[in-house]
């Protein structure tokens, strides 16, 4: 079958800037892609231009079979777009949004209402819906702004950084109506900063850089180019470091990291955990005295370390919320402090 | 497969583009009773111009206006004038917040007709300017001002009042399109209006200035458009040559800034 989203080669420069340049992909329908990168990659860039928003420089993408440039109307009857901030009218009530959409959309006035009142329970806004929606909170704007863009059943949804600022508990609600759409068939097209995002909910990932797509496969694909998880090993002693040391080079060849601040260790596990149990025991043993030990899975700095042989560097960018602060926070904690250890650990595996 | 099964179909031509101008057109009004700044800064706005200027300048000016017309009578046209140029601004206001907002993002992304979110915002602002016509006649009667020539007339004056605002706002609209948030649009759309409108005849007659003063304010569009509205309200007749060239402007701006505008938008 014919993929619903083929983005080939698309080209789009803002003067020197290369914000999008020469990325292609395809999307089956009924599925979710996640666009992975760092601020500034050329997501949002490159979501306009399937949006009919922005016109490429080269190259072609097509949505249901329709080109974006040439057949961009038609387009428009397809997709869905919540963007990455909530586009609602604040001066309207959650219903009049609905309401005015369902009627550009061709919807009669009855039809339009019928359709605001099933949006609103669905979203759990059929309280506040007759409230003007500059009195909702961060949570309930995200909410609104995704049914406004679900008024006209769309088959292709856009989601432009759907959960960036919004607190956990939001979060996981949006990741739970997403998957909801997918079950209803909506085939979603879902930009991220964060890889345990595009991990929960895309069936394929996307990662872009600097306007070029620098990976793309499945969630455990890319894991496996970034070496999957890594056990994090804190001893007692320092002193303990050199021991430690040589007792793991005695289960096997993995590459080892020492950071003699903390002092800890840190060893590549993929997902063998049997394995990561095997060093903790091995080590108690022996006599060495572990305070702490965890399993860290890679962030998206880690999956950048491994792409491309640099950091991403907008690792407190990405922290600005809360939702999964050990993961990208531990990331950034390492490049800085021991830098040349970790990129050494990271870059191994492959 | 696909969740598409009651997408209704695009719908295109000018049929859409009045339906969905209009739908756009509602959007704007219904906001306008619950955004008090706007309301009262439309309407506060013009009655305190003409009070303060019927009581505070009007004596003096009042002497060097022709023998048996009031300040009032003077005035009301000038202010309906100055006014109604003011209030333009809230079309480059409005758009660039739209914009800002990512509203206009949001309308495009839509299968609906490309020029709709113009039509609305210019429609709802037509709508606007009438009102506060309406409001600045009904004050102006507590000052003294009266449609002298008859009803027909001063109808007449509001809708030529009110046709070279809706010119005016297409200036407003591509200034609105062409800048980056609202704050900047408000104050792009304002600084010149204050030379337009005071290098004027809207609040004392031309030949109280300087001379090289006289040859700009004489030409000044909003002069052209406050003596016409004069000739309305006064005579009842306008005087020969002077609706021609306030016509002129008026279509002038249309055809420069409609499809300025309109290109604006198309590049945002
Ligand atoms: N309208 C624009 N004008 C100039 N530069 C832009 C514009 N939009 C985006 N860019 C630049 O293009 C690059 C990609 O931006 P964007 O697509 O927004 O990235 P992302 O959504 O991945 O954070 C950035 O360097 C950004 O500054
Ligand atoms: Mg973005």
């Amino acid at each position: 079958m014919r993929p619903i989203i083929e983005v080939e080669d698309l080209i789009r420069h803002f003067g020197a800037t290369r914000a999008v340049d020469g990325v292609s992909f395809t999307v089956d329908a009924g599925t979710v892609l996640g666009l992975l990168g760092p601020n500034g990659a050329g997501k949002t860039t490159t979501v306009r231009m399937l949006a009919t928003l922005l016109t490429p420089d080269a190259g072609r993408a097509r949505i249901d079979g329709l080109d974006v440039v040439t057949d961009a109307t038609r387009v428009r009857a397809v997709i869905g777009l919540t963007g990455q901030y909530a586009a609602v009218d604040e001066k309207l009530t959650g219903r009049e949004n609905l309401w005015m959409v369902g009627r550009l959309l061709g919807m009669d006035r009855k039809q339009a209402h019928d359709r605001a009142t099933e949006l609103l329970d669905r979203f759990r806004l059929s309280d506040a819906g007759d409230r003007q929606v500059r009195t909702y909170s961060g949570g309930m704007r995200r909410r609104v702004d995704l049914a406004v863009s679900l008024v006209g059943r769309p088959a292709v949804l856009f989601l432009d950084e759907p959960t960036t600022g919004l607190d956990p508990v939001s979060r996981i609600e949006m990741w739970d109506v997403t998957r909801e759409l997918v079950s209803d068939g909506t085939t979603v097209l879902l930009t991220t900063q964060y890889l345990e995002e595009a991990d929960e909910l895309a069936d394929r990932i996307v990662v872009i850089d600097n306007g070029k797509v620098i990976a793309q496969g499945t969630a455990d694909e890319l894991k496996d180019r970034t070496g999957g998880r890594t056990l994090e090993v804190t001893l007692a002693e320092p002193a303990d470091l050199d021991r430690a040391v040589g007792l793991l080079h005695g289960l096997g060849d993995r590459r080892v990291a020492v950071d003699p601040q903390r002092p800890g260790l840190s060893v590549p596990v993929d997902d063998d955990t049997e394995f990561a149990a095997g060093v903790v025991a091995t080590l108690s043993h022996a006599g060495v005295a572990v305070t702490d030990f965890r399993l860290d899975r890679p962030s998206l700095d880690d999956v950048f370390l491994a792409l491309t042989g640099r950091a991403t560097g907008t690792g407190d960018g990405t922290g600005n919320g809360d939702g999964d602060g050990t993961g990208n926070g531990d990331g950034t904690g390492n490049g800085d402090g021991t830098g040349e250890g970790d990129v050494t650990t990271t870059g191994a595996p492959s | 497969m696909t969740a598409a099964t009651g997408a209704p179909a695009a719908r295109r031509g000018p049929g859409s583009m009045l339906h969905d101008g209009w739908i756009l057109t509602w959007r704007n009004l219904v906001q306008l009773p619950r955004t008090p700044e706007l309301l009262l800064f439309t309407l506060i706005q013009p009655i305190m111009f003409v009070l303060l200027f019927t009581y505070v300048f009007g004596g003096s000016i009042g002497q060097s206006l022709p023998p048996g017309i009031s300040y009032a009578q003077f005035l009301i046209p000038g202010i309906m004038v100055q006014t109604l140029v003011f209030s333009t601004n809230s079309t480059a206001v409005g758009l660039a917040d739209d914009l800002q907002k990512g509203l206009v993002d949001r309308f495009r992304s839509l299968p609906i007709a490309r020029s709709a979110v113009l039509v609305g915002r210019i429609c709802s602002d037509t709508v606007r300017l009438a009102m506060v016509a309406v409001v600045l006649v009904l004050v102006g009667y507590v000052v003294g001002f009266r449609f002298e020539a008859g009803l027909g007339w001063g109808l007449l004056m509001i809708v030529t009042a009110v046709a070279f605002g809706f010119s005016m706002s297409w200036i407003m609209a591509t200034i609105g399109l062409s800048v980056r948030d609202a704050e900047t649009a408000s104050t792009a759309g304002f600084v010149w209006l204050f030379p337009l409108t005071f290098v004027s005849s809207v609040f004392v007659p031309v030949t109280s200035m300087p001379g090289w003063l006289q040859v700009v304010a004489r030409n000044n569009p909003v002069t052209l458009l406050s003596n016409l509205l004069r000739e309305f309200t006064l005579i009842g007749r306008p005087a020969a040559g002077t609706v021609l060239p306030v016509l002129a402007w008026m279509v002038g701006l249309v055809v420069v800034f409609a499809p300025l505008a309109v290109s604006r938008y198309r590049k945002v």
